[in-house]
């Protein structure tokens, strides 16, 4: 087996040893290649892994269900009329669709989107104020600054306590005060702050500025009855938010006597359909990158056989010598195959060296993903093994141009007097 | 050791047909040391190409070593010139970027040799042509008389049963020519065939038999009193 031919790899080590210019310009194009190829998909994969990180903590195959009002009149009910659910809904939509794996019913003060004004000591903030069970947390993550976040023993004791956002700490509290065990005044009854979270550049459901209370604690509180307000819903993996979407607003619609074209009346934003839009970007991103990428490879490649098309024709009277010393056309061509397979891989080797030394740069001084998603950018294995075997395969195509060139050198043309 | 009977070969140049060799006949017994000569254009180094398998004949019968030379493929032919033939060019032809050593080990290379055997033999040569101190120099580091005692180890490295010479002092001054010649009539001395391919009156004196090529046919084939080189060196 010629590949494991000792004397033909010190012959190519010495042939493109000892012509170290020639052989480092030929590498230069596919070493380029290489640097673009690895940059382009280790950026793209940090994008991605910057999205996800962007996200994490949210969960992705969800949906939100909110009550509107109806478009359409029915069963003697006039169009315009305001849905409200109970909170009962939540339990029934949670058995008879088994597909919803968590469901946080809230309800919120004032209106939808309503601004409350919260005091303490005399300094006062205008934030959302919500009702809202433990599970929301399994949704949508709350990063927490301080203390922690709604546990079921406030639910079953009603207890007064909130979780605040950061803006609102800014508005109550002075610089550095503490706010954990503080009391916060919304509607006239106090609540002890247990908790701060920091908007986390998630998909920003609740905004910077509100105040979480356990949802039986707001119903004594603010005498909301059953009364809901809207449901954030977990669909379980498998099932694509859409279809749960739709069995949600039947139920509800014959539950509230809703016309069944009604449109509107069920108010509805499937998280799931960004994330998806997301990852289909981010796909096409890294497809586009391996397009570009392996084209310049291929230009690099190219430019491979394209000096080597030059140096045969520059080491003539050289291959003229081999051949009149009995080399035959086989080995001939052999050699500049390998000649080109060597100098491709290790050109790719080094390329890809370099690329992962400037990704691991690139990390260092953005990788964090905080203020721009890029994350650990850096090509993966199987990413890395189809391009270098690609490439080499490129090579062994497109170094037979070269050596069939070289094969049809006849000795005695090669050894003519100039 | 060489046969050949009735060898043709013509050119074709445009629409011209150009007759080179128009049937040439001799005979090369094992030990000789011929000199072919003719003047420009007389055939002399068409017959070598011919003989040294790098072109082929048109027709005629070319035996080498009682193996007729015949239709070769590429291939076939470079084992056989690689088998048979050493070749010592005017212009020496040794790589560039290849120290001394491996310029002599190259042919062996081709006959698969292993490594250690090849620098071994390779080194005996060139001890041989005086140049073992110089194992390691690039050709760009010897003189022209150095360089064509490379070629000639080359050529013997892979101990051939003819040693082709095409013009090999043609790019020498006398002096160094002579060096040459002497080496090349030692090598004779030790049996070996050499053929010599000359325009020169001297260096072909200094073999043993002249043959004379003039418009594609042998004019003359004597064998003469040798000059020896020694003299002049």
């Amino acid at each position: 087996m010629w590949l494991f031919d000792k004397d033909l790899w010190i012959e190519i080590f010495h042939t493109l040893g000892k012509n170290m210019l020639r052989t480092f310009l030929t590498m230069l194009g596919v070493i380029f290649a290489m640097i673009i190829l690895v940059l382009l998909l280790g950026s793209a994969n940090g994008m991605s892994n910057g999205f996800n990180k962007l996200f994490a903590g949210t969960a992705s195959n969800s949906l939100f269900v909110w009550g509107q009002s109806t478009s359409e009149p029915y069963k003697g009910f006039e169009r315009g009329r305001r849905i409200r659910y109970k909170l009962e809904d939540a339990d029934i939509l949670k058995t008879q669709i088994p597909e919803i794996e968590v469901l946080a019913p809230r309800i919120e003060l004032g209106n939808h989107r309503g601004i409350v004004t919260v005091y303490r000591n005399g300094q006062t903030s205008g934030s959302a104020v919500y009702g809202d069970f433990p599970e929301i947390d399994n949704i949508t993550k709350k990063k927490l600054v301080e203390g922690r976040f709604l546990n079921q023993t406030d639910i079953e004791s009603s207890k007064k306590v909130c979780v605040i956002g950061e803006e609102t700490y800014k508005l109550l509290f002075d610089k550095g005060e503490k706010a954990i065990g503080e009391d916060i005044r919304i509607n006239g009854i106090y609540f002890s702050v247990v908790g701060i979270y920091k908007p986390n550049n998630n998909i920003n459901i609740d905004g910077e500025n509100a105040v979480f209370i356990p949802f039986t604690t707001f119903q004594k509180a603010f005498n909301s009855g059953d009364r809901m307000g809207w449901m954030a819903i977990a669909v379980e993996e498998s099932t694509p938010v859409p279809v749960v979407e739709k069995q949600i607003k039947d139920i509800l619609k014959v539950k509230y006597d809703i016309h069944p074209d009604d449109e509107r009346a069920i108010g509805s934003f499937d998280l799931s359909e960004i994330f998806n839009n997301i990852t289909a970007f981010t796909t096409v991103l890294k497809g586009f990158s391996f397009f570009v990428g392996i084209f310049t490879l291929l230009a690099g490649v190219i430019a491979i056989s394209n000096i080597l098309l030059i140096t045969v024709k520059e080491r003539t009277q050289e291959i003229g010598v081999r051949r009149a010393l009995g080399a035959t056309p086989k080995i001939v061509k052999r050699q500049i195959v390998v000649e080109a397979i060597v100098l491709t891989a290790f050109a790719g080797l080094v390329g890809f060296a370099i690329a992962v030394g400037i990704l691991s740069i690139l990390n260092a001084m953005w990788g964090s993903g905080d203020d721009f998603p890029f994350v650990k950018p850096m090509i993966s294995v199987p990413q890395f093994v189809i391009s270098f075997v690609l490439m080499v395969g490129l090579s062994v195509l497109i170094g037979l141009l070269p050596a069939n060139r070289a094969v049809r050198i006849k000795p005695i043309d090669a050894l003519r007097e100039e | 050791m060489i046969e050949i009977k009735d060898l043709h070969k013509s050119y074709k140049m445009g629409s011209n047909v150009l007759h080179v060799l128009k049937g040439i006949n001799f005979k090369v017994e094992e030990g000789e040391l011929v000199a072919i000569m003719g003047s420009s254009g007389s055939g002399k180094s068409t017959l070598l190409n011919i003989l040294g398998m790098l072109d082929g004949a048109d027709s005629g019968e070319y035996t080498l070593d009682g193996v007729p030379i015949k239709n070769l493929s590429e291939t076939k032919a470079a084992q056989y010139r690689n088998k048979f033939l050493g070749f010592i060019f005017q212009s020496f032809n040794l790589i560039n970027y290849k120290s001394a050593l491996e310029n002599v080990a190259l042919p062996l290379y081709y006959q698969k040799v292993p490594r250690k055997e090849r620098q071994e033999k390779a080194l005996k040569y060139l001890e041989r042509v005086g140049l073992k101190p110089w194992a390691d120099h690039l050709p760009s580091e010897l003189s022209g008389g150095q360089k064509q005692r490379v070629a000639i180890a080359r050529a013997m490295a892979a101990e051939p049963k003819v040693l082709l010479a095409d013009e090999p002092t043609g790019a020498l001054d006398s002096t160094t020519s002579y060096e040459v010649m002497d080496l090349i009539q030692k090598i004779n001395d030790d049996g070996n065939t050499i053929l010599v391919v000359t325009h020169e009156e001297d260096i072909a004196h200094m073999c043993k038999r002249i043959v004379h090529l003039k418009d594609g046919v042998i004019v003359e084939d004597k064998k003469i009193e040798q000059v020896r080189a020694e003299q002049y060196v």
